[in-house]
């Protein structure tokens, strides 16, 4: 039989009684910090806007800290611990090697304003890894300045509009599949522009015929996602970019699942002129509990001059300086990004080399495969197409027949060692579970993960009440979230009257 | 055995091949047989032609870990990490101490996503809450979110608030507040239609034009702003007001233990770079941006906000809450985009706000300012050197050199310091100016040293 791999059932998220909040600790007079007295002569100064009162901060010695964070710690899932299927978010093991270059002091003690001829090797990380990134996905430059995807997808349609308006063509609408993320709505009212869906087909890919309803000289893009949010490759991607193109429009590519086609194909290739990575999904850098990601920019040819800057340039004489693009957009980050993650990106890239994506491409498409393979008939498959390197399948038969939910299928999950995959999303499919193995999960845990979700069926018919109990093991279970946006209690200072 | 040696090294290429996977190549060929795949290529057999990358990239080759970490280490020798560290402009060299970076580091931590699964995400929940809770604390705001980029992007954040709480289509905005920020701002506004109506500074302070054009949604104002000069709160608050504007401030974390705050203040809104809290100086990334408002206004907080509830046996539970606000829930009518934000760059600014207590808050504030003030003494000795301004200030302060300040700040990394941050570029109209930050972290030693460098440097012109 399979060994467990990947499945937590012996992680220590204990139950028993919450963890107080750090502010009952405290105790007037208690400290932790310390600092070197005072080796200046004294002298009164007179400020203006002088404090009253200092703040109510936590009075603690730093071994309550330690506790306490440590108590927090063991509350808490994480990679590390086991199995992380979150569809979409490509939660896959991030290598400690990447975490000591991110704390190298050489970079992380650097200012951000230093003159650019001392910070020569900082400037080298971002030029190299801009080369390896425009390598993988077809383009030609890239900024590091957006932090994250979301920040990445509103810096490609503000570089979109540079670019009609620069033509004196203003546009007014921006194209998504109705099964993208999120994100890229927000992105697009944020950049001026109007979201227009457009409806998927039966195969679960964007339907042709409807983007060439919906094309006009009105549009100014189309973004997408391909492998899209179902997993799927988008099979008619040369006919889209030439319908998009054909009407003057330009295409976007969210980055989010290039996991699955890394070394494989290239987003340049197949007709996209933006791409932005999540340098936090594909390229290892770990998630932090919800950040710090980056989401850099890659553009071709002639839509470099938009770029946000100012960008790296190699000068004669080997020197890199700071240059901005002739007709940027401007500054889309206080400095230059989330630099230390570019860092740890740069030192996965270049172990694995270029073979070694491929293989990672290879090998999350493999898990994802062969993981959606062995759960057989036990969960619909909304769509007939062959997944990449995550699938959506649904609890709808499960729920028609039992009453057991997505969301209680997830809990069962947990309560099994593992973390749940996405639920309900994306939004056309009832009932969904998004699930991505990533390419670190082994064989074993692939078929014990498979082996879960099998029983939590099966269990479903057999008592689903079993399976809307779930969670049991957890520290706390099904917490109520009308209750705590009725009553709105977001700081350890009690509610606040709105 | 011996044999085998002579003509095979004991490592191959091949075997440096790192990829950080688990299979072996019976997994590989068992999983492919099971999908009645002959080889990996099957698994993309379905991607058309065009599509389908049919050269060579031109990517790297692998390497073994300890060839990158050399890599890496060649790298930092190209930096000049070891100035000693006298810029600022939101960014500054305070003491870390190493209880920060050893909870922060913790797996449990760093490897886990957004706490969508709050049964398995407790640990950094409670401690998104907390973060939320001190910041507030130091803000004297009522809401805080559980982090944004960075300050800049927390500016425009606050400028995207506004206009939607106003209906308004313009901001005003102090050129005290750091020149990157309002770059920001500019790019952010310019594609949505917003307005940025910039007021200028007389002798360090803004002078606001209360009569200018358009009426603005906003009014922001940087305390101590980007030359360190502690501004007038009342004055901005009350030109917001007046104007039926939401007042802003840009605030410095590092000195609300000893300059009042923007909620007794009278202000709707505190945006921060949070770097000084608790994460080191990253070359401006990953840092943290901080963003709280007044109850009034939380329904149009951006990004993620953790509230308190409890589960259903009672027991107390913290949760995600308010989460129509966001982009996976209302889509093109969310109130930010922001998904992925800075989290473990807040729980390092909670753990290192903790550390510091009240007492310490106020310690590095008066240290930083008796330091500051001390360098700021001895440097007008110096011939041509004298204050930028009037103003007061706490930490950070400008100065007029008799020289190019771009060229003092070159000739001063010769002589081992970082000495400033130049306001040439961004103030034509402040030639040879530069604003110097002084940390409590800073010795004598070091401060009567920089003295003596940037008389020499003045000296050899």
């Amino acid at each position: 039989m399979a060994e467990p791999g990947g499945c937590a059932s012996s992680a220590p998220l204990v139950g028993g009684d919450a963890e107080p909040a750090l502010s009952e600790f405290s105790s007037p007079g208690r400290r932790a910090s310390s600092f070197p007295s005072l080796d200046v002569p004294y002298r009164p100064l007179e400020l203006p806007e002088a404090v009253s009162r200092v703040p109510r901060l936590p009075e603690v010695a730093e071994h309550d800290l330690v506790m306490h964070y440590t108590r927090l710690a063991h509350r808490n899932f994480a990679v590390d611990l086991g199995a992380y299927p979150l569809g979409s978010c490509t939660m896959k093991y991030n290598p400690k090697v990447c975490d000591w270059a991110g704390a190298h002091p050489g970079f992380a003690r650097l200012h951000p304003t230093t003159p650019a001829h001392l910070v020569q090797g900082a400037l080298e990380v971002l030029l190299e890894t801009e080369r390896i990134l425009c390598d993988l996905t077809g383009m030609t430059r890239a900024t590091f300045q957006p932090p994250a995807g979301a920040a990445g997808e509103l810096t490609g349609l503000m570089i979109m509009r540079a670019n009609h308006t620069a033509n004196g063509d203003a546009r007014t609408k921006i194209l998504i599949p109705d099964s993208a993320h999120g994100t890229n709505p927000a992105s697009v009212t944020l950049s001026g522009y109007e979201a227009v869906e457009v409806p998927s087909n039966h195969r679960g890919m964007v339907d042709l015929a409807a983007l060439q309803r919906a094309l006009d000289d009105q549009v100014a893009g189309l973004m997408l996602t391909n492998p899209n949010t179902l997993g799927l490759f988008e099979e008619e991607i040369i006919e889209i970019a030439e319908a998009v193109h054909e009407v003057g429009g330009l295409l976007y590519y969210d980055g989010a699942n290039l996991n699955a086609i890394m070394g494989i194909a290239r987003p340049g290739d197949m007709g996209f002129d933006i791409v932005h990575s999540n340098l936090h999904k594909t390229f290892a850098t770990p998630h932090g509990g919800g950040g710090p990601g980056a989401g850099p920019v890659a553009v071709s040819g002639n839509l470099v001059r938009y770029l946000p800057g100012p960008l790296p340039v190699r000068e004669e004489g080997g020197n890199i300086g700071w240059e901005m693009p002739s007709a940027s957009i401007g500054r889309v980050h206080g400095q230059h990004g989330n630099f230390l993650v570019v860092l740890r990106a740069l030192v996965y890239m270049r172990a694995l080399g270029g073979e070694g994506l491929r293989r990672v491409a290879e090998r999350a498409v493999l898990n994802a495969r062969y993981l959606e393979h062995l759960l057989g008939d036990r969960y619909d498959l909304p769509y007939p197409s062959i997944c990449m390197h995550e699938f959506v399948t649904s609890a709808k038969s499960i729920k028609h027949d039992t009453g057991v939910r997505a969301m209680d299928i997830a809990k069962a999950l947990l309560d099994r060692g593992y973390h749940a995959p996405t639920v309900y999303f994306p939004l056309i499919v009832d009932e969904a579970l998004m699930i991505e193995p990533t390419e670190t999960q082994s064989r074993e845990t692939i078929e014990a993960l498979a082996a879960a979700l099998v029983e939590i069926a099966e269990l479903a018919y057999r008592d689903a009440e079993a399976v809307k109990e779930a969670p049991l093991r957890t520290p706390v279970h099904r917490p109520d979230d009308a209750r705590a946006a009725r009553n709105l209690q977001v700081t350890w200072a009690g509610r606040r009257e709105e | 055995m011996a044999a085998r040696r002579a003509t095979r090294p004991a490592v191959h290429r091949e075997d440096v091949n790192v990829d950080f996977t688990p299979h072996t190549d019976k997994d590989v060929a068992f999983m492919l047989e099971a999908l009645s795949l002959s080889e990996p290529a099957g698994l993309f057999a379905h991607l058309p032609s065009g599509a389908r990358l049919d050269h060579d990239p031109g990517l790297p080759e692998s390497m073994s870990e300890l060839e990158v970490m050399n890599m890496v280490d060649a790298l930092a020798k190209r930096n000049r990490s070891d100035l000693i560290c006298f810029a600022g402009g939101g960014y500054y060299d305070h003491y870390l101490p190493p209880v920060v970076s050893a909870l922060t580091m913790r797996p449990e931590f760093v490897t886990a996503y957004t706490p969508y699964q709050p049964e398995v995400s407790q640990g950094v929940l409670q401690a998104l809450f907390e973060f939320q809770s001190m910041v507030c604390e130091i803000t004297g705001m009522d809401v805080a979110n559980a982090s944004l980029y960075d300050g800049a992007t927390g500016a425009v954040e606050a400028v995207n608030l506004a206009v939607a709480a106003t209906g308004r289509s313009a901001v005003w905005v102090s050129r005290g507040v750091h020149p990157r920020t309002r770059e920001t701002i500019a790019t952010f506004a310019s594609a949505r239609g917003i307005e940025v109506v910039e007021h200028n500074l007389v002798d360090g302070k803004t002078a606001w034009d209360d009569s200018a054009e358009p009426a603005p949604a906003a009014v922001i104002v940087a305390q101590p702003n980007y030359f360190g000069v502690i501004e007038d709160y009342g004055r901005a608050e009350a030109v917001a007001h007046a104007a039926g504007a939401l007042a802003v401030a840009s605030v410095d974390p590092m000195t609300l233990g000893v300059l009042r705050n923007p909620g007794e203040a009278g202000y709707d809104l505190a945006v921060a770079e949070g770097q000084p809290l608790g994460n080191p100086l990253s070359f401006g990334g990953p840092v943290v941006g901080l963003f709280a408002t007044t109850a009034a206004h939380v329904r149009r907080i951006p990004g993620r906000l953790v509230g308190k509830t409890v589960d259903r046996d009672g027991n107390t539970a913290y949760v995600l809450t308010l989460r129509a606000r966001e982009q996976d829930i209302r889509r093109a009518k969310a109130s930010s985009n922001i998904c992925t934000n800075q989290s473990l760059n807040a729980l390092a600014a909670a753990i290192h706000l903790a550390w510091l207590g009240p007492q310490g808050l106020r310690e590095v504030g008066e240290h930083s300012a008796q330091k500051a003030h001390y360098l700021a003494d001895r440097l007008v000795e110096l011939p041509g050197v004298e204050l930028a301004n009037g103003a007061a200030f706490v930490r950070e302060f400008a100065i007029t050199l008799p020289v190019d300040s771009e060229g003092v700040i070159n000739a001063m990394a010769e002589r081992g310091f970082l000495a400033g941050i130049s306001l040439t570029g961004d103030y034509p109209d402040l030639p040879r100016n530069m604003v110097i930050a002084v940390t409590e972290k800073r010795s004598r030693a070091e401060l009567d040293g920089y003295v003596t460098a940037l008389k020499e440097v003045l000296a050899h012109g």
